[in-house]
């Protein structure tokens, strides 16, 4: 341990903290008496939509597209998911094959 | 526990098996690594049960091996956590009347539980805030128990499970697919990749998420009356 047991608390609250905020927030402005405006609501439909899309992009972030043996696992275990669920539609199965063709993928071919 | 919620825990449990087994295998990680900068499953799991935001928790592991820097600790996880003010205006309708676990429903709001509990719809039998409820509950759980066990036995045991951890994003592509094929959710779902990516390339791996949701927010805004006239008369088709 760097710090001492007072100080790796004081990280520990703080980055629950930001955990807190960060949900919390939204529902602190729109909830109760002050209710969400046609905005919000607006909003709301929308982002669950955009936020996987984020989502999507921020798990694939580090993909080099120079390094072949870095991105042509990813690309070829992502492609097999969108394939799989596009044609069976079953959650497990898609996610099971995509994630046991990478493991193999960067294990043993790459 | 009575029937009404065992019923909810069997409908809910298949949805969280993906999240199983990249918590286990993320929050073990999670503890091995803390452990070598000593710092045992004492702390880790105290980390995990508190702040369960596993890229926070991670960038946190660089405040807690150099010199006391609360501030700049602080303001690194606000960054790393902001996306998840997108997850609860997404949610604000949903868990609106929740009820006394609405605290910890918003609480548990990571990036998986969010994405399951927007886009999968409780079954019939089951009471919506239990279904949301065990989902969230499943996966902080997962989180907190692969952190523990990284943390006491993560130097022991040695497996080679390298690339588990894609569980995840499958998770994501799958939902993302899953969204694509209802048409009127194209539009935002479109946006929201697109955004990303010009922010990506734009402003690089680690400062370009609070920069792709705002022009994700600015974009959504400025076509606010083409794309609710697609959601309306996709509801008006459901009709």
């Amino acid at each position: 341990m760097t710090l001492n047991a007072t100080q790796a608390l004081a990280i520990i609250g703080l980055v629950a903290l930001s955990t807190v905020l960060t949900r919390f927030l939204p529902f602190a402005l729109f909830s109760g008496k002050r209710k969400a405006g046609k905005y919000v609501h607006y909003l709301g439909k929308m982002l669950p939509y955009a936020s996987i899309g984020l989502l999507v992009v921020y798990c694939l972030r580090g993909v080099e597209f120079g390094n072949a043996a870095n991105i042509v696992p990813e690309m070829i275990a992502v492609l097999s998911v969108v394939i799989l669920h596009y044609w069976k539609e079953n959650a497990l199965l898609s996610m099971g094959v995509g994630t046991a063709v990478y493991m193999v993928l960067i294990n043993v071919v790459f | 526990m009575d029937e009404s919620k065992k019923k909810a825990l069997k409908a809910t449990f298949p949805h969280t098996i993906p999240v199983l087994a990249g918590f286990l295998f993320l929050g073990f990680a999670y503890g091995v690594l803390m452990k070598s900068k000593g710092y045992g499953a004492g702390w880790s799991v105290l980390m995990s049960l508190f702040a369960f935001a596993g890229s926070a928790q991670y960038a946190a592991i660089i405040a807690l091996t150099t010199v006391f820097n609360p501030i700049n600790a602080f303001v690194l996880s606000l960054i790393v956590n902001a996306r998840h003010v997108f997850y609860s205006i997404s949610m604000l309708d949903k868990y609106r009347e929740m009820g006394k676990m609405k605290g910890y429903l918003i609480f548990g709001l990571c990036d998986e539980t969010f994405s399951i509990v927007s886009s999968t719809k409780p079954p019939k039998d089951v009471e919506p805030k239990m279904f949301y409820f065990f989902i969230t509950l499943l996966d902080h759980c997962y989180w907190v128990v692969g952190t523990a066990l990284g943390g006491l036995f993560g130097l022991v045991i040695s497996m080679n499970l390298k690339g588990l951890d894609f569980v995840l994003t499958a998770l994501f592509v799958t939902i993302f697919v899953g969204q694509w094929k209802i048409r009127s959710n194209r539009g935002p779902a479109m946006i929201g990749v697109l955004c990303s990516i010009v922010c990506l390339m734009l402003f690089g791996e680690s400062r370009f998420i609070i920069p792709a949701m705002i022009l994700i927010i600015a974009i959504i805004t400025l076509l606010q009356k083409p794309l609710s006239v697609t959601k309306q008369a996709a509801k008006e088709v459901e009709k």
